[in-house]
């Protein structure tokens, strides 16, 4: 009671509680990613993979994202491909 | 039967030696046998903060590697004849800390002690996870701080997980040690709450040990709070902390602000 007058008198809001609600929203998010192993990197890893038996790629130009919503979540795979990926194939053939 | 216990945060700076060295002299007070290991390899600072910096001659990488005996390498305290210090190399790698010989070293000192207290470096790399790696109790250090909490949340999970203990199945006993509490902040509504934090990271809390200008004159002078001001607030709750791990009923004493009106005014203006 006094500690909320106080508050009031000085016109400052407690920033306590809002130091313990991030914490609660970032600490079950860290909790659930904990222990599995980087999904992203192996996500990568296969798909840079699957790719390279028909297409030689720049490994650094392969992107994985993943973007968090409320809802649901976004997987974005961004592959950079070489132009003259299709005419390299055809002189192998 | 003599028990391990790692004094661990993630965080750095938030009271990992002071609270070992701390916990540890009153330990030994009561009369267990007990010896505070410093695991911060390359930044030792538990042989410092113990007044025993000028007494070292081999360290636990010594007596890992099998340069040293173990009883050439223990410090006994001058103060206290139940209480040793094994300290840390300050010029090692703590890669030179290897799974195999750092069991060896516990389980040698588990013979010889009631007590066996790891003071764990910041972070969560091999030095972190060495000194946690044979606890059977774990006192998690955390400042009532956003940052502090997130990283001791960390650390819980690697106790639950890391530890030979976890991997047989069995529990590491976690207890939260908060230090640096401020009651004015915490009674204007500035620091995360007691509640809060236990909330959060949903274990037993062991002690609140208030800020306080003993912590720092003791490090100064190389004594163990609990035995330079007896009677000051952060020793008694460190005397408290320590019965609690014997297994005693303390009540526990939240550090509340002692302030007359007059003090707060004056407080208010300088600040």
């Amino acid at each position: 009671m006094s500690m909320g007058l106080l508050r009031l008198l000085r016109g400052k809001k407690a920033s306590a509680p809002v130091a313990r609600e991030r914490l609660q929203i970032l600490l079950a998010h860290e909790r659930g990613m904990r222990g599995q192993p980087d999904l992203l990197g192996v996500l990568r890893e296969e798909i840079l993979a699957v790719v390279s038996r028909h297409v030689t790629l720049d490994p650094t130009k392969v992107i994985v994202r993943l973007e968090r919503g409320d809802e649901v979540s976004t997987l974005e795979v961004d592959i950079e491909v070489p132009n003259d990926f299709d005419r390299k194939r055809v002189a192998v053939a | 039967m003599a028990k391990v216990l790692v004094v661990t945060s993630g965080k750095g700076g938030v009271g990992k030696t002071t609270t070992t060295a701390a916990l540890g002299a009153a330990l030994a007070q009561r009369g267990d046998k007990v010896v505070v290991v410093d695991f911060d390899v390359g930044l030792r600072n538990l042989d410092l903060v113990m007044g025993a910096e000028r007494r070292v001659v081999f360290d636990l990488i010594n007596v890992v590697q099998g340069v040293a005996k173990l009883p050439q390498a223990l410090i006994r305290d001058k103060r206290l004849e139940n209480l040793w210090l094994l300290p840390a190399s300050q010029t090692r790698d703590k890669d030179a800390l290897t799974e195999e010989g750092v069991g060896r070293v516990i389980s040698d000192l588990r013979s010889r002690f009631d007590w066996v207290i790891c003071d764990s470096p910041a972070g969560i790399e091999r030095g972190a996870s060495m000194a946690m790696r044979f606890a059977d109790e774990a006192v998690i250090v955390t400042n009532p701080e956003v940052s502090s909490v997130r990283d001791s949340d960390r650390i819980i999970g690697m106790l639950d997980s890391k530890t030979v203990r976890a991997e047989r199945g069995e529990r590491v006993e976690k207890h939260i040690l908060i230090t640096r509490y401020d009651p004015a902040r915490a009674s204007r509504g500035e620091m995360l709450t007691i509640d809060d934090i236990l909330e959060i990271l949903a274990t037993p809390l062991l002690g609140i040990i208030p800020e306080s200008q003993d912590v720092l004159r003791a490090s100064n002078v190389g004594t163990p709070v609990t035995l330079s001001n007896v009677d000051g607030a952060p020793a008694r709750a460190y005397i408290d902390a320590a019965r609690r791990l014997c297994g005693e009923s303390v009540a526990m004493q939240v550090p509340s602000e002692r302030k007359g009106f007059m003090d707060r005014l004056l407080r208010r203006r300088a600040a």
